[in-house]
């Protein structure tokens, strides 16, 4: 029996009701809709800055120093912490229902789940720590 | 009546628009995600110094690289858009009902917001 991991779809009609009484899936799907609607400002607004109004060839160390060091850097930090937890969770939790969908063993299941756990945790740190611990080095 | 997981594939042969707007959906999105765990060690290269991380942008800079850049901005848009579609679809019922004629609205904006942006990301490698 599933213990706290998924039962498996197949694909047809509803998604399986969870084993135990929680309405974690239901904040999830709620977590997509809504952080999904922010993504469409954030990363959208992220892609026409870095790649369209500027390109590729003018990012560099210098770049990142003004932005994250410059008058406003309050506001880049935040827009990047809030880019970078908002895409990587709501990005996980989209592997997540896929690695739902195809993987049917039990066994992968619950290593999908501690890789999707671990490394979510992992990243998140690492990235909110780089964009919110950054100083210029000389 | 449960297909076989296996059978899920057996959906795309169904020809149903909305099916293949699904299916972009995932594959677009499992892209992001895997370039975003790149990019969050990237720039975590700033932590070790100047010569590091530009030492990784000069890779990003190649040429070679252009193609998978509009790729990555073609993905977040038909993302994007096709997630306001899906979105619609769940709290209207409404556009539950339109959802085909959504779809195709999904692609006449993505054209709308890919063709320039990618014009523009790509002309450099033209001209000089």
């Amino acid at each position: 029996m599933a213990h706290g991991v998924m039962a498996p779809s197949y694909g047809y009609g509803p998604r399986p009701q969870a084993q135990t009484a929680s309405n974690f899936e239901l904040w999830a799907w709620l977590f997509m809709r809504i952080s999904g609607i922010m993504l469409v400002v954030l990363a959208l607004g992220h892609l026409a800055i870095m790649h369209v109004i500027n390109t590729v060839d003018v990012v560099d160390y210098q770049f990142v120093v003004d932005r994250w060091t410059g008058p406003w850097s309050a506001v880049w930090r935040t827009y990047d912490a809030l880019l970078l937890v908002l895409a990587l969770i709501h990005g996980l939790n989209g592997v997540r229902i896929v690695v739902d969908d195809y993987v049917s063993s039990q066994a992968w299941r619950v290593f999908w789940m501690s890789l999707l756990y671990v490394g979510g945790f992992f990243f998140i740190v690492l990235g909110t720590l780089v964009i919110f611990a950054f100083t210029p080095q000389k | 009546m449960q297909a076989q997981v296996s059978g899920v594939l057996g959906r795309y042969t169904a020809n149903k628009l909305g099916m293949y707007a699904w299916a972009l959906h995932r594959l677009t999105g499992i892209g992001v995600i895997a370039f975003l765990l790149v990019h969050i060690i990237d720039t975590a290269f700033v932590m070790v110094g100047p010569e590091l991380y530009n030492e990784a942008m000069a890779l990003y800079k190649q040429p070679f690289f252009r193609p998978f850049e509009v790729a990555l901005a073609a993905a977040v848009i038909y993302h994007a858009l096709n997630g306001i579609r899906v979105t619609l679809i769940d709290f209207w019922e409404g556009a539950a009902r339109i959802q085909e004629r959504l779809f195709y609205g999904v692609l006449v904006l993505f054209a709308l917001l890919f063709l320039p942006s990618a014009f523009i990301m790509l002309r450099p490698l033209f001209v000089r």
